[in-house]
């Protein structure tokens, strides 16, 4: 088997992260930020997974499920919301929600 | 009968309450029966308690009645007290007969007026005040009969408020006399800090121990009462008010402003004489100030046109008589005075009604004459009352009090050639003025006609008051004339002499006859100008010199505009200057502030949820950061 | 099978790289999917089949679907890339990549002070995974189940197009 050093995989889940990060606070597009919002998802997921493997015990994966189930529910709503946005706005510019402004 | 002495003030304020309560439902008769009859039954009271005073005087000559104890503080207990001696009683009489008299008159004057029922009351008040005031037994309690008749005084010169000359009238007479109060508050704080206790007795008592003649303490305390004073007998520099305060109706100024309220300042001087004479140097003050004001008001009474005013100025000017004779030692002098000139200066103010009710309320004197044809009554009293304030020698009483002021002012140790010879000018000022205005008034062409002749509700005073005018300067009369002392005599349990230095009798004659010529050839002075060669006056008002005086007098020697230099513009200045409130901007700067930030923060709110992400990471990074490096 | 761990990680963070920076959101949804499945190749490097299997399934297959759909849906071609284009120039990414380096560098900084373990040395099976799933976390899936329960009837709720006739709404 492998033997990864557990600093490693965290970093890789750190970086996924920010990647993930950086994406949400620069796209405008509604539906790239919801995707960055998954990559960050996902990178919090391999933290877990890692952390897990490094203990030999299933509650990382345990974790991973549970996220992965609330990302889907997620998605779900969140992309018929945008369907939503779509109809009202005329387009996916985020910024053109801005009614909350003042 | 001693035992009824607290009925005398609690008549009138009985009547006041009803009045003022559910007198507005009252038909007119019952609101002057309540009115007149509350003061009649003090009145009554009045008298029959100066008969028993005066034929079995109560042991050491006085009367306490204790009613009730009125604050209970560490050591210090004033009581709601009243106390009777012959100052008190002589003007317990004083207020209840005059002011009845004149309450029968105003049933009748102010008939047409609609709130006749807030009139009666307002004039009860003010006289159950006003006898409070003398009857009260310390200082506290005389503070306040102080305040409530400075209150009516208010109100009543402001009793037809609708026209604002008036209502400003009344404030001015507020402010002016206020100065006065403040400066006798300190006074009575001062005497309570430093005697412990404000029981007029007590007090003189134990100032007699404590404080050597001419000590700072006794100096300061008799000072600020004698501010006190000033403002409440409208004495230079507090005089202001009193010409103005004509304002008000008749009845109101013959009462308040020449009867009783003006000369509380000379009741609280001769009641706390003790205090003045430990501090010769104020009672000399009290001297001066009242010569000056005797000069200034009668120089300024000269050019007025209106009668009322006249008769202001009048009043001003005797009480400065009044204050000089206090200022001399003669203390039973000035209050003969008074007595004196409540009667003849009621009467003349009432008579002076009588003409304005018929003249529809017309007040100047260029604009009457003739009038003793119409309203022969009415000239005869007015007559009286003139010859009194005159001082007509041997038949009018105002000869015997002014003589008496006068002889004790060169005679006293305490006085001299000086303030004689000023209060000798003024006699002469004071016929002059008086003349002038029973010549303008009464004699000449008739310019107006009368609408409205006197009934018997407002005949009876002015003869009563006439009577008076010319009768009861014999109670008190000099050598050669009869030696009568009975009224120094009276007061002398409660009122030391004057110390006399060495004057002859026949010196004494001698003043007396230089009085009566003054007054003699001041009313001949006045026919001179006034009736008989008019064109005397005219030329002297055209004549340069004459006209800056005729100004002068006009405009009461300039006391007001200097007031209104002083202290009205500057005051309204800084009114002005701060007319945004520093303290107000405080608060609102708070309020400003708030909303500045509020504008500030606000525009955090941009309503991109991109901005906001931003936020929640740099939140998120300050955050890790404070926890991984400490 | 470390190098397997490595040459994926790289992977990874190269297509997220280009997923996250492509104007084209086709193109970014395809690098996603190419992410998903190097994630998924460490995890079974790491000793978690059974994730891996899970994260190929739902995470690239059903999400990165729907999100496909969606981007059909909104008929997103070059025309969208022309504006991408003109909304991020490069001054953009200054700020955001500052503040994710500031965050990595903190979590690189708390790594450093870590040690000793490591990961992926034995296989966590299925079955060790389902034995744990319906012990000790069996509420937690009930909840899971809630969870997506709620998301089902919220999706179907918001994804209706609605239309106002007169003053009724009415369903299409």
């Amino acid at each position: 088997m492998a033997s990864v050093p557990v600093e490693h995989g965290l970093l890789l889940a750190g970086i996924l992260f920010s990647i993930g990060l950086m994406g949400l606070l620069v796209r405008r597009n509604i539906l790239m930020m919801l995707l960055c919002v998954e990559i960050m998802l996902n990178a919090a997921g391999l933290a877990f997974v890692t952390a897990g493997a490094a203990l030999r015990k299933p509650d990382g994966q345990i974790m991973m499920i549970f996220i992965l189930t609330m990302a889907a529910a997620e998605v779900a709503v969140g992309l018929a919301l945008v369907i939503q946005f779509f109809h009202s706005f005329k387009t996916l510019d985020v910024d053109a929600a801005d009614k909350m402004r003042g | 009968m001693y035992d009824l002495l607290w009925l005398i003030p609690a008549l009138p304020f009985a009547g006041f309450v009803l009045l003022a309560t559910i007198g507005s439902r009252f038909p007119r008769s019952l609101t002057a029966a309540v009115g007149v009859g509350s003061v009649g039954a003090a009145a009554i009271l009045a008298v029959l308690t100066a008969g028993r005073f005066v034929v079995s005087p109560p042991p050491d000559d006085f009367f306490r009645q204790t009613l009730w104890t009125w604050i209970s503080l560490n050591g210090f207990t004033p009581e709601i007290a009243l106390y009777l001696d012959p100052i008190s009683l002589v003007m317990v009489l004083n207020v209840s007969i005059v002011g009845f008299l004149i309450h029968l008159y105003s049933a009748e004057f102010m008939a047409d007026d609609e709130s006749y029922c807030r009139f009666f009351a307002y004039m009860n008040l003010f006289l159950g005040s006003m006898l409070t005031l003398v009857l009260a037994d310390n200082l506290l309690l005389l503070y306040l009969g102080w305040e409530g008749v400075g209150l009516c005084s208010y109100l009543l010169i402001g009793f037809w408020y609708k026209e604002p000359v008036r209502a400003k009238a009344a404030v001015k007479a507020f402010l002016v006399t206020r100065v006065g109060d403040a400066a006798m508050a300190f006074g009575l704080f001062l005497i309570l800090a430093n005697l412990g206790t404000l029981q007029i007795q007590e007090l003189t008592e134990r100032a007699v121990l404590l404080w050597p003649v001419g000590s700072k303490l006794a100096v300061a305390a008799a000072g600020l009462l004698l501010i006190g004073a000033l403002g409440k007998s409208a004495q230079i520099p507090l005089h202001t008010w009193l010409p103005d305060a004509m304002a008000g109706p008749t009845p109101v100024s013959a009462l308040i402003h020449a009867a009783t309220m003006v000369t509380a300042g000379v009741y609280l001087i001769a009641r706390m004489h003790v205090l003045f004479t430990l501090a010769p140097m104020v009672q000399y003050a009290v001297a001066v100030i009242g010569c000056a004001t005797l000069l200034v008001a009668g120089f300024s009474a000269l050019a007025q046109s209106d009668i009322k005013r006249v008769l202001a100025y009048s009043t001003i000017s005797q009480i400065g008589y009044m204050f000089l004779a206090l200022g001399v030692g003669a203390w039973s002098a000035a209050l003969f005075h008074m007595v004196t000139h409540a009667c003849f200066k009621a009467l003349l103010f009432l008579a002076c009604g009588v003409i304005i009710l018929g003249l529809h309320h017309e007040q100047n004197m260029f604009k009457m004459g003739g009038l003793r044809r119409q309203i022969p009554f009415t000239f005869y009293t007015f007559l009286i009352g003139a010859a009194s304030l005159a001082a007509l020698p041997l038949v009018t009483a105002g000869f015997y009090s002014k003589d008496e002021i006068l002889w004790a002012s060169w005679s006293s140790t305490l006085g001299g050639p000086w303030l004689w010879l000023g209060g000798l000018i003024g006699a002469l000022l004071t016929s002059l003025y008086t003349f002038r205005m029973v010549f303008l008034t009464f004699y000449g062409k008739a310019k107006s006609r009368i609408d409205r002749f006197p009934g018997t509700a407002m005949m009876i005073p002015l003869a009563v008051l006439a009577l008076l005018s010319l009768g009861i300067g014999l109670i008190q009369t000099p050598g050669v004339l009869g030696n009568v002392a009975f009224f120094s005599g009276f007061l002398s349990a409660s009122l030391p002499a004057m110390t006399e230095g060495n004057v002859s009798a026949r010196f004494e004659n001698i003043l007396l006859v230089i009085s009566g010529v003054v007054s003699v050839s001041g009313i001949y002075l006045a026919y001179l100008f006034f009736l008989k060669k008019p064109g005397l006056a005219q030329a002297l008002t055209n004549n340069p010199l004459g006209a800056v005086l005729h100004r002068c007098s006009f405009a009461a020697c300039g006391f007001d505009r200097a007031y209104h230099w002083l202290f009205v513009k500057s005051f309204v200045r800084i009114a002005t200057w701060n007319r945004h409130d520093f303290t107000d901007l405080v608060y609102r700067g708070v309020a400003g502030f708030a909303q500045v930030c509020s504008i500030i923060l606000g525009a955090s709110q941009t309503g991109r949820v991109r901005h906001y992400a931003v936020g929640i990471v740099i939140g998120a990074v300050v955050t890790i950061a404070i926890m991984v490096l400490s | 099978m470390n190098t397997v761990f490595y040459i994926s990680a790289a992977v990874a963070v190269v297509s997220t790289l280009m997923a996250v920076t492509r104007m084209n959101v086709v193109h970014a949804l395809l690098y996603l999917i190419v992410s998903f499945l190097s994630v998924a190749i460490v995890f079974f490097v790491l000793g978690a089949p059974f994730i891996a299997a899970v994260e190929i399934i739902i995470y690239a297959g059903a999400i990165m679907v729907l999100f496909v759909f969606v981007v059909m849906m909104f008929n997103l071609g070059p025309q969208t890339a022309m504006q991408e284009k003109r909304w991020h120039d490069p001054k953009t990414w200054v700020g955001p990549a500052v503040l994710s380096g500031i965050l990595l560098a903190e979590m690189v900084y708390v790594l450093a002070w870590t040690g000793g373990r490591l990961a992926g040395t034995a296989e966590v099976s299925p079955k060790m995974v389902g034995i744990e799933l319906f012990g000790p976390y069996i509420v937690g899936v009930e909840l899971a189940s809630m969870l997506l329960l709620a998301g089902l009837v919220g999706a179907y709720h918001l994804g209706r197009r609605v239309k106002r006739v007169g003053s009724k709404w009415e369903e299409e």
